[in-house]
């Protein structure tokens, strides 16, 4: 644990890297939300930009296909005025028989300075942060079934904005949590802004080993699981998991696990519902609910943005401070 | 040539000695203990003051890397590693390029380590052709050719019925058959043990069941064909439990476990370590415990380097898409000391896991100090201070998690057939 805070931290405690919510605090979530909503006036004004990453350049490194992500991020770089190069791998490089490693020695001859980084192998942003040289920065736009940061504190942002508050909140997380990165890094934000209940709602194939070890209630019945939540959020789930032998039927899966408006009269009155999309209409979750006025999985989209930002900004900033003559 | 190494503390388990006494080597073979035999003159005379004089160690399972990856490894460059470590006995897997399934390839491994000459590499045939797992290979004439058992490696077994064949047809020729207990349905592609570490950095698992249902599987047939099995690194304290009653039940089946596994738990992988991808995975600290418990209760016979050296680049990958695999015999005795000063193993009992224990399961006439043995002898400083650092490695591969941990122990001599094939400074 000490190795990660060591990776992701400056010498002054700050953000260099983000990479996973595990390893930082309280207090720098708070610190990243508090940001983002300064920049949500940006987004909202006429002139979108702000002047922060000017001459700054950014590479989204995607290993794995994305729209939201990196439309998201590509719009929170340019609307901090840095200069954005989108680059589409999807193990194409790799079958060239260039590494990794290689690769990324290329863009920072190039001079680059931030790298957003999705890969299909966990633990693929934190190999790039240990390898890369001192002046970059990393975000992870997901690795594997690690993690996927940015997305859980647009998640808590939106709560935020919604609920207020998070310690008396009770959170349901539905769906394939086992091979999901965004739930691993969802649990770890909301218990470390103080959420006390979290529940995670699925079949045992879906759920992850040693669930205890991550502070979670764990239920197998969705009605039981809904009852009194606050916050719903649905996971996509994978088409591979049926071939995989987890799972029976998309149709059982509705059945059983869907999020229709029947079942969600158990949770709280207030109760919003979130998705990190994309969704799967009758899949996960039946339209009448993600369309309904409890869904707020749009917003999530828009507040995509400000969270980018903040994120961006944060971890540039450790550069500026380090770099002699604050530039570089 | 006529050798007096003296002043030394001879253990030799085998021959439950235990002693501060002399050692007299002529011609390459042990000649007597105590007092110098009639008409003995020393040529070379070794002060062994405050130092352990055991056999030369063997180990069960080192890759050597040649034929077919020796920019990981050769012959010569490890079996020198070997001989820092103390190991003048190596037992290598099939899984070389060209696979170990004639005995051409045999021949060529043996050839090659005799003219490198720093330790006695003896090879384990493949059990299936090619290692594919359908067909079994020519058993006979491999152990003519010096093959001292016979070993799927790390691949899988077609199915029960080709691995029931294997063991009938190496019974036949009283072969051992090492196996790597993994149900390759279970472990799926994992990487790590499937555990809370897995779960927490999203690596997929092994499963416990991935061995445990393999070592059910095999002791069934063990029952069946009365072969003579090995299972080579147990790594869960579960499967260990069968093979212990197994063995209760006066079933032929012996075990070993690797020396990391016996001080490494998947709390190591924490920060996405590759030096800690290893197959088997490294496990929870219950059954790191349940390992080393296991070697002082006798269920485990031995302790093996599972030597696996590679190239810097094979390392620097997200963690799924490195090799698995430590560069591990330069090691192996310091960590079976280790497990010495934590009160676990008496010296003795570590030794004869190192020597004696694992040439019986070879069948191999080495492990031991008897007279008119081989004199192939480790005389190692037990509390010397040591670090392990890269420059001094002399494995080609520099991949270990033990990179820069303080070791105590080291060796300060190894013999084998009475030369000198490593000194320390």
């Amino acid at each position: 644990m000490k190795k990660k805070n060591r990776l992701q931290l400056d010498d002054n405690g700050k953000l260099k890297h983000f990479l996973t919510i595990e390893g930082l605090n309280r207090q720098m979530l708070i610190d990243i939300l508090d940001t983002a909503e300064s920049f949500t006036s940006v987004t909202e004004q006429n002139i979108k930009k702000v002047p922060l990453l000017r001459g700054k350049t950014i590479v989204n490194l995607f290993f794995e296909a994305s729209t939201r992500t990196r439309t998201t991020f590509e719009l929170a770089a340019k609307r901090l005025s840095a200069d954005v190069l989108n680059i589409n791998i999807q193990a194409s490089a790799t079958a060239k028989g260039e590494t990794l490693l290689d690769m990324l020695r290329n863009f920072e001859a190039m001079h680059c300075d931030m790298f957003v980084v999705r890969h299909a192998d966990s633990g693929a942003a934190h190999f790039i942060a240990q390898h890369a040289a001192p002046h970059i920065s990393v975000i992870n736009a997901g690795d594997g079934q690690h993690a996927h940061p940015t997305q859980a504190m647009l998640d808590m942002f939106t709560i935020r904005r919604e609920k207020g508050e998070f310690h008396r909140l009770n959170v349901a997380i539905v769906g394939d949590i086992r091979h999901s990165r965004v739930a691993r890094s969802q649990i770890h934000a909301l218990s470390m802004l103080g959420v006390e209940d979290i529940r995670i709602i699925a079949p045992k194939t879906l759920i992850p080993t040693e669930p205890d070890t991550f502070g979670v209630h764990v239920y197998h019945d969705l009605r039981e699981g809904l009852r009194d939540v606050d916050v719903v959020i649905m996971l996509r789930l994978q088409k591979e998991r049926m071939s995989g032998g987890s799972l029976p039927s998309e149709h059982e899966y509705f059945q059983l696990y869907g999020l229709t408006e029947e079942k969600l009269a158990l949770a709280k009155p207030d109760v919003i519902v979130m998705h990190p999309g994309p969704v799967n209409r009758g899949v996960e979750i039946d339209s009448a609910v993600a369309d309904g006025p409890r869904s707020v999985i749009l917003q999530q989209v828009s507040h995509g943005i400000a969270v980018r930002m903040a994120v961006m900004s944060m971890a540039m900033q450790s550069h500026l401070r380090d770099a002699p003559g604050g530039q570089r | 040539m006529e050798i007096e190494i003296k002043n030394g503390r001879v253990i030799d388990p085998a021959n439950a000695i235990d002693d501060n006494q002399s050692l007299f080597i002529s011609d390459g073979k042990i000649v007597a203990f105590g007092r110098a035999p009639a008409g003995f003159t020393a040529n070379d005379t070794i002060d062994a003051k405050g130092q352990i004089i055991c056999p030369g160690l063997v180990d069960l399972r080192a890759h050597l890397r040649e034929p077919g990856a020796e920019h990981k490894g050769t012959i010569a460059s490890e079996t020198r590693a070997a001989a820092r470590g103390g190991i003048t006995t190596l037992c290598c897997p099939p899984d070389t390029n060209p696979i170990i399934d004639t005995p051409a390839v045999v021949e060529l491994i043996q050839r090659h380590a005799k003219s490198a000459g720093f330790a006695r590499v003896v090879p384990l045939g493949a059990l299936t052709q090619k290692l594919e797992g359908n067909a079994i290979t020519e058993m006979h004439a491999l152990k003519k050719a010096g093959c001292v058992g016979v070993s799927n490696a790390m691949r899988p077994i077609g199915s029960t019925l080709i691995l029931r064949r294997a063991m009938e047809y190496a019974a036949t020729h009283d072969l051992t058959v090492f196996i790597h207990a993994e149900d390759t349905a279970l472990s799926d592609n994992g990487c790590v043990h499937e555990g809370a570490v897995g779960s927490r950095l999203g690596l997929p698992g092994i499963p416990i069941a991935a061995e445990t249902v393999a070592v059910a599987a095999t002791l069934a047939l063990v029952e069946e064909t009365g072969a003579r099995v090995h299972f080579s690194m147990v790594s869960s304290k579960r499967a260990l439990q069968k093979i212990s009653r197994a063995k209760f039940e006066g079933q032929p089946v012996t075990c070993d476990v690797s020396a990391h596994h016996l001080h490494l738990t998947e709390i190591d992988l924490l920060g996405f370590n590759s030096q800690c991808h290893v197959r088997p995975p490294l496990r929870t600290q219950r059954d790191m415990e349940g390992l080393r418990k296991g070697i002082a209760d006798g269920v485990v016979a031995a302790i093996c380097s599972d030597h696996q050296p590679h190239e810097a680049d094979a390392k620097l990958a997200p963690f799924g898409a490195t090799e698995s695999g430590i560069s591990a015999l330069e090691t192996l005795l310091p960590l079976a000391l280790r497990v010495v000063d934590d009160g676990i193993l008496t010296i003795s009992q570590m030794i004869n896991s190192l020597t004696h224990q694992p040439a019986a399961i070879l069948g191999v006439e080495a492990g031991t100090l008897s007279i008119g043995q081989r004199a192939d002898i480790c005389i190692f400083d037990p509390e010397r201070y040591w670090t392990l650092d890269g420059y001094s490695m002399l494995s080609r591969g520099h991949n270990t998690p033990f990179l820069n941990w303080e070791m105590k122990g080291e060796v300060t001599r190894t013999l084998l057939g009475g030369k000198t094939v490593y000194e320390c400074e």
